[in-house]
Order: structure tokens, then C-alpha cells, then sequence
């Protein structure tokens, strides 16, 4: 076993793995959050922009060399923390009776696989949603906007979505912060600021995506409120 | 005060093991949580029973011999201490107490509430020593060790090697009292020389023995009696990837 394999799948390398495509999954959050914020605004100007991300996007060669990046990204996360739970699982076959709940870490911390699982189970959806049955099945030429607004006035659809991001944000909560401890910068000077900022990515980003499933029930529900 | 307490009996490490209830009566708020246990006992030797083992040294927190899990807490409620340190006074009357072994896989159940620990000593033979010849104690200023780093190097070096970060962590890792040995031992001159083959070295034996990841929930530095903070387990990653890429 070479060096570098030995480094990857050592207790810390697993984490290492964890933590750069954790923090590489929150960089590609900020860029969907940013494609998203095309849809609001005036519909008809709104339709357009969106549209035209959404068509290059998904037509610029490097953007789908990096959308194979990603989807590696996502699948190394999902799989070596799904290994890790299973591992960490072994390290203690018999339980204890009684539990410290929150008096020792916080519950964020400890259901990172299952606020994880449910996230993931959100992506299955949402890939279903938006990429196999409008990207794959209808081409390029159909029309994203159209598609997000069917999806999102569908109040069932729009709550569950909702709802994942509140997950998201319990995994964020803890994972933005828990990345940088694993690359080993934990530091007196610095270490508030980048709990800092993951408490607000955290919040912020969920926050930022919420906004799209409640302007088009705004829309929809409430014309009076929302332009046309 | 009279307690109930439901402590772990385990005749021995094949035994499956289970709680039994016992009724402690008349206990003083100035007892020790141990000395509560050596009257316990007391009784049950009387009664011509088996008393419950549990491992117990000093008696003064410096040992880390004493391992016990209490009401879902390492060493018991209060923080920053042993169980040996721990007082009948953070109890009171009418209180049910659930006594424990510490749990995890490289810590196999000896008897009762005594643990096998010596996963940590296969850990610190890997490399958390020094081999220069050091000599006789030398003069203070010879060589020259910042004052914060010293300090940073002492706070690592407070590990009794108790276990309770492994018994306190959902994933049953080893990784603080590891890093405390590593974050001691690389901040110092002495400790220089071996630094890549320790870090190495101790993570691959921590692997091997069956001890969890840490997934940075923090529960070892609320438990641990000498407050070792878990920005030495940063440093053990930085001293681990620094030690594979060297």
C-alpha cells in the first residue's frame, strides 16, 4: 500500500476525505444558490435569465467536466460516511445504559447520518425532479423556469422541500465547522471567526434556498403580493 | 441520604454480564463517590458476597486508574475531575445512580466495572516516548522553549490516560488522549527527532486496536478530568498529514 492510499484510509485520512468534499459541496451550494436567485423578480425577465443559466449550465464543456467533479463529490461524502458511521458503530458493540444527550456535544453533531440521509433522499428526489424528468427526458430546449414554478406552487412539494432544508442546515450547522478541525486548523485566533461563519452558512444558505418554494406559493396563492 | 444504584456485575470477559440493583443506605454527602462504593462492598463482604470490582489507585485524580461511567457521564457528572474526586454532595437523597464500565471494543470488560485498557499502552509503545539520552535534569535556560508553547506542551502532557474520552465518545475514539500524547511530545526539542515515525506510528497502532474516528462532536474535552482540549486533536491531524506527505 503506497503512502498516499495508507494516508486516505487511516481514521484521519477518512475524515480528510470528509472534510474536503464537505467543504467542496458547500462551494457548489453557493453557486446553486446564486443560479436560483434568477428566479426571482419580474416572471417574465426572471423566466429568461433562469432559462439561459440553467442552458449553460448544462451545455458549457469545463461546467460539465466539473458537474462529473461533483457528482464524485457527492458520492465519495455519502459513501465513506456511510463506512465511517458503520465503523464508528463497531467501536462500541455494547452500548451504555444511560446517555449524556446534550450535556456533552451538541445533537447536530451526533445525527449527521441522518440529517445526511435525508438530504440525500431529498437529492434523489430533486435530481428526479429537475434533471431526469426535465433535463434528461425533454432536452435543452425545455424550459427550467417552467418546471420549478409546477414544482414549487405544488404546496406538498414545496413543504418537503422546505423541510430538507432544515436538515441542511442541522448538517451544515455542524459540518461547516467540523471540516476545518479535520484539515487540523484549529487555532485561538481564527477558529471563532469560522465557527462564525459556519453558524451563518449555515442559517443563511437553507434560508437563501427557502426563499424560491415561498415566493412561487406567494405567486401563486397570493397574487396580489407577488407581482402578476 | 439513601440511594438506589444499578451497577454493571460482570463475572468475567466471557460472562454476557448485566445490572443489579442495590440499595445504599445512610450515605454521607462528604464520601467520596469510591468510598461510597468501599462501604457498599463492606456490606456485601459481610453479607458473604462478591463485592463489585472496580479499578481505583490514588485516590487524588492523578492516576487515571478509576473508569467510571455514572448517570451517562464519564467520571460522573461534574467536570474537570475523577471519579475518585467526585463527592456524595452532587447527589441527593432518593437518587437512582447507574454505574457502568467504560464501553468500547478496544476496552474489553475484565470484571464488573473494570476495563482492559491497555490498547493505550500498545499506542504509546508506537512511538509516545522519546529515545535521546537526556541525561541528568538540566539547567532551565539550556535550551529555550517559548513560554506559550511550553505551556501548549504541558497542557497535552496533563493526560492520565484514563480512557474516559474513549468511553465518553459516541464512536468510541481514541483520538484526544492520542493527540495529547503526539501535541506533547512534537512541541517540544526532545521530542522533535521522532515526530514523523510517532505520529505515524501511534495512528496506525489507534487503527489497528479498533478504536473509532472522530467526528469532532466534542464529548471527549467535556469529560476529560485534566480539560484537554480538542485543538490538540487538530494538531494530531496536521502532525499525521505532515508525518504522510513528509
Amino acid at each position: 500500500m503506497g503512502w498516499f492510499t495508507k494516508m486516505l484510509t487511516s481514521s484521519i485520512g477518512k475524515k480528510l476525505v470528509m472534510a474536503l468534499t464537505g467543504l467542496f459541496l458547500c462551494s457548489f451550494l453557493l453557486v446553486h444558490l446564486y443560479g436560483n436567485s434568477n428566479l426571482l423578480g419580474d416572471p417574465a425577465n426572471a423566466k429568461e435569465s433562469f432559462d439561459g443559466f440553467s442552458k449553460f449550465m448544462s451545455t458549457f464543456p469545463p461546467i460539465r467536466v466539473l458537474e462529473i467533479g461533483l457528482a464524485l463529490g457527492f458520492l465519495l461524502h455519502i459513501l465513506q460516511g456511510t463506512i465511517l458511521y458503520f465503523q464508528n458503530k463497531q467501536a462500541r458493540p455494547i452500548g451504555y445504559a444511560k446517555m449524556p444527550g446534550n450535556e456533552t456535544s451538541s445533537l447536530f453533531s451526533r445525527t449527521m447520518i441522518w440529517s445526511g440521509a435525508l438530504v440525500l433522499f431529498f437529492l434523489i428526489v430533486h435530481v428526479d425532479t429537475f434533471f431526469v424528468d426535465v433535463r434528461l427526458a425533454q432536452g435543452h430546449e425545455a424550459s427550467m423556469y417552467d418546471a420549478v414554478k409546477s414544482a414549487f406552487e405544488n404546496p406538498a412539494y414545496a413543504g418537503f422541500y422546505l423541510f430538507s432544508l432544515l436538515l441542511l442546515a442541522f448538517h451544515l450547522n455542524h459540518g461547516f465547522q467540523s471540516a476545518f478541525q479535520s484539515l487540523g486548523l484549529n487555532h485561538k485566533k481564527y477558529t471563532p471567526l469560522i465557527k462564525g461563519l459556519g453558524l451563518a452558512y449555515s442559517i443563511l444558505v437553507p434560508l437563501g434556498f427557502a426563499a424560491m418554494p415561498i415566493y412561487f406559493i406567494i405567486l401563486k396563492y397570493y397574487p396580489c403580493c407577488g407581482g402578476k | 441520604m439513601n440511594l438506589t444504584l444499578h451497577i454493571w456485575r460482570q463475572k468475567n470477559s466471557q460472562d454476557s454480564g448485566k445490572f443489579v440493583t442495590y440499595q445504599a443506605k445512610d450515605v454521607l454527602e462528604d464520601m467520596s463517590f469510591l468510598e461510597m462504593m468501599d462501604v457498599l462492598n463492606e456490606e456485601l463482604i459481610a453479607k458473604g458476597q462478591e463485592p463489585v470490582a472496580f479499578d481505583h489507585d490514588c485516590r487524588e485524580g492523578i492516576c487515571g486508574s478509576c473508569s467510571l461511567y455514572i448517570n451517562g457521564r464519564a467520571h460522573g457528572p461534574k467536570q474537570g475531575i475523577t471519579a475518585c474526586q467526585l463527592h456524595m454532595r452532587s447527589f441527593k437523597d432518593g437518587d437512582t445512580i447507574y454505574i457502568e464500565p467504560w464501553r468500547a471494543r478496544a476496552f474489553p470488560v475484565i470484571k464488573d466495572l473494570i476495563v482492559d485498557r491497555t490498547a493505550f499502552d500498545r499506542i504509546t509503545r508506537a512511538g509516545g516516548y522519546i529515545s535521546a539520552r537526556i541525561g541528568s535534569a538540566q539547567d532551565a535556560n539550556a535550551i529555550l522553549i517559548d513560554h506559550d508553547t511550553a505551556e501548549s506542551a504541558m497542557d497535552a502532557a496533563a493526560c492520565i490516560g484514563c480512557g474516559a474520552c474513549v468511553a465518553a465518545c459516541k464512536n468510541a475514539s481514541a483520538m484526544l488522549f492520542v493527540s495529547a500524547k503526539i501535541s506533547h511530545l512534537s512541541q517540544l526539542p526532545q521530542g522533535k527527532p521522532e515526530r514523523e515515525a510517532r505520529a505515524l506510528g501511534m495512528i496506525a497502532q489507534m487503527d489497528k486496536e479498533g478504536f473509532g474516528a472522530c467526528t469532532n462532536t466534542g464529548a471527549c474535552e467535556a469529560e476529560c478530568p485534566k480539560e484537554i482540549k480538542i485543538t490538540h486533536i487538530a494538531r494530531l491531524n496536521r502532525e499525521y498529514l505532515r508525518a504522510s506527505v513528509k
